[in-house]
């Protein structure tokens, strides 16, 4: 990265990621349409919504994958291409393949390709920033256990450490929460709360109850975008995205947790 | 077996012919482990398919035009490359059709090679060993030209192993860190390509895909990383071609297929195993 680059990077100070009247479609069937949305720095944004809603357009678009038909997407004040690089992505755990070789220190270490890579192998630093990683999802000591040797938890955990390991500006996690149980959302939830101390965070999730301890923000997308301050869910809003044969059920969390220790 | 290593030291034939076993082994067991843990010996397949109208063309030139230099290795190493990119380049750009063109490749590759067989005056007797390869018949040139293009596979695959790793494993994640994804999954295929035409000479066309993956995967009961597997699939790679040439030797049968069925019966056996016991891995 050149010095100016970095000196902007420094000095910019506007919203993390805005999206201005952004409508895309999919072959002709609209996904989303005329949807705004800003996100400040440190927020915890979650966005919810049904499947299909436009949650997973909605992190492709911020990831500079895809582009929008309408309107504007920007990050950190630029063009998606020029700074995700800026951004720590924990993908959906279900788009990995679990019989694959590699250990839990080789995927950590992937999290620091392009940062001025040295022409062989992985440099000393790179691996103490993995190492650090790896201690801060307290996954350290498993660092050489194989890939299909983890459980659910411990899965996202490395991908999680992945995701930190070249120091972003904002984590961009994809339904983090499938395939573990509620003990170990729990402690995921809260080490993203620790996190959100420094780092911008948004969550895609279809978990809506969950979330709503930690996060200061709610974007609920079905085609259109709704943006709450977490307070504010009600079975109301949570119908209106959803459709109205939903049953509400009220989570106490500390409860939860109680049962699940016993 | 005692007559295979009687023999050995007599004859050149063998001597090379147990070479070129040890020299593709290198390039197979690491390129193998790239096809097996990012599931692609369809891809695999079909070049190596397509490298028989690569192999008919310059055997056309080489009789018709008298086109001396245009040796059949050189059919096949262009054949093999295009197909890969060919293939890449669909599976990178439009995703929903990539079996179709894998599959037209695959069979439009058969079908052109057919073509100037047919089409090439005297005897054919090299159809066959196209098809079915002939590690015998590996001359001291031949030997060279594996050697030299072992070598580009052997750099080349372990220079971009970090990279190669990661657009295997995760290619989203590594196009978001800034790599350039498209150009390590194209030189990937294109290593894959040179190693298919390296096969080809030892079993064949049609048995590349199984000397390419089964020391792999029977490999991949048994590690925990990719590098680990690599090394073990050379271990695996050179005990089946060795031990196949020398099973086949005295009873005379075709070595390319006794270097398969030898790498099928272990890989299933190991497979076999496993399942028993609750499709566990070997790992200490």
């Amino acid at each position: 990265m050149s010095k100016r680059a970095a000196m902007n990077e420094t000095r910019y100070s506007g919203p993390v990621v805005e999206l201005k009247h952004v409508s895309f479609a999919y072959q002709g069937t609209p996904v989303l349409d005329d949807v705004s949305l800003i996100v400040d720095h440190r927020d915890f944004l979650s966005v919810v919504g049904p499947n299909g809603g436009g949650k997973t357009t909605i992190l492709k678009l911020i990831l500079g994958l895809i582009k929008p038909a309408k309107g504007t997407v920007r990050l950190f004040g630029a063009s998606p291409e020029n700074t995700r690089h800026r951004i720590g992505y924990m993908p959906q755990y279900a788009s990995l393949d679990p019989l694959f070789p590699v250990s839990v220190l080789d995927v950590v270490l992937m999290g620091r390709l392009g940062q001025g890579m040295s022409l062989w192998g992985y440099s000393r630093s790179d691996r103490r920033c993995a190492e650090e990683a790896l201690e801060k999802v307290e996954m350290a000591p498993l660092r050489d256990r194989p890939f299909f040797q983890l459980s659910g938890g411990q899965f996202q955990r490395v991908l999680l450490a992945r995701a930190l390991v070249s120091n972003p500006d904002l984590l961009l996690l994809d339904e983090p929460t499938s395939n573990v149980d509620v003990a170990i959302e729990t402690g995921l939830y809260e080490l993203l709360h620790r996190l959100n101390e420094q780092l911008t965070i948004i969550l895609v999730t279809h978990d809506l109850g969950f979330v709503s301890r930690y996060v200061n923000k709610v974007a609920c997308v079905n085609r259109r975008l709704l943006t709450h301050p977490t307070c504010e869910i009600t079975g109301e809003m949570i119908s209106a995205i959803y459709g109205s044969h939903v049953h509400m059920i009220r989570h106490d969390a500390k409860e939860r947790d109680r049962i699940s220790h016993d | 077996m005692t007559e295979f290593i009687g023999d050995l030291a007599r004859f050149p034939f063998l001597q090379y012919a147990l070479l070129a076993g040890f020299l593709v082994s290198i390039a197979c067991g690491i390129m193998g482990s790239y096809v097996v843990a990012r599931r692609i010996s369809y891809i695999a397949g079909a070049i190596a398919h397509s490298v028989l109208g690569g192999m008919g063309a310059a055997r056309y030139g080489e009789v018709v035009f008298g086109l001396s230099w245009f040796h059949p290795l050189l059919g096949a190493i262009a054949a093999a490359l295009i197909s890969a990119l060919v293939i890449g380049l669909v599976s990178l750009r439009a995703r929903e059709r990539e079996d179709t063109v894998i599959g037209a490749v695959w069979a439009i590759g058969m079908a052109v090679g057919i073509l100037f067989i047919f089409k090439t005056p005297g005897y054919n007797e090299n159809l066959m060993s196209y098809l079915f390869g002939n590690i015998l018949m590996v001359s001291r040139e031949d030997l060279w030209l594996t050697a030299g293009l072992n070598l580009l596979i052997l750099v080349t695959g372990l220079v971009f192993y970090r990279q190669f790793l990661a657009v295997c494993f995760d290619e989203e994640f590594v196009l978001l860190r800034g790599l350039k994804v498209q150009a390590y999954y194209l030189l990937l295929l294109s290593l894959i390509a040179f190693t298919v035409v390296l096969l080809v000479s030892v079993v064949g066309i049609i048995m590349v895909i199984a000397l390419l993956t089964l020391p792999a995967a029977t490999a991949s009961y048994f590690s925990r990383r990719l590098w680990h597997m690599m090394g073990l699939s050379v271990i695996f790679s050179i005990l089946f071609t060795s031990g196949g040439l020398a099973l086949s030797y005295a009873p005379g049968l075709p070595a390319g297929a006794t270097i398969i069925i030898f790498a099928g019966i272990v890989y299933l056996l190991v497979a076999a195993v496993s399942s028993a016991l609750g499709g566990r891995r070997f790992i200490a």
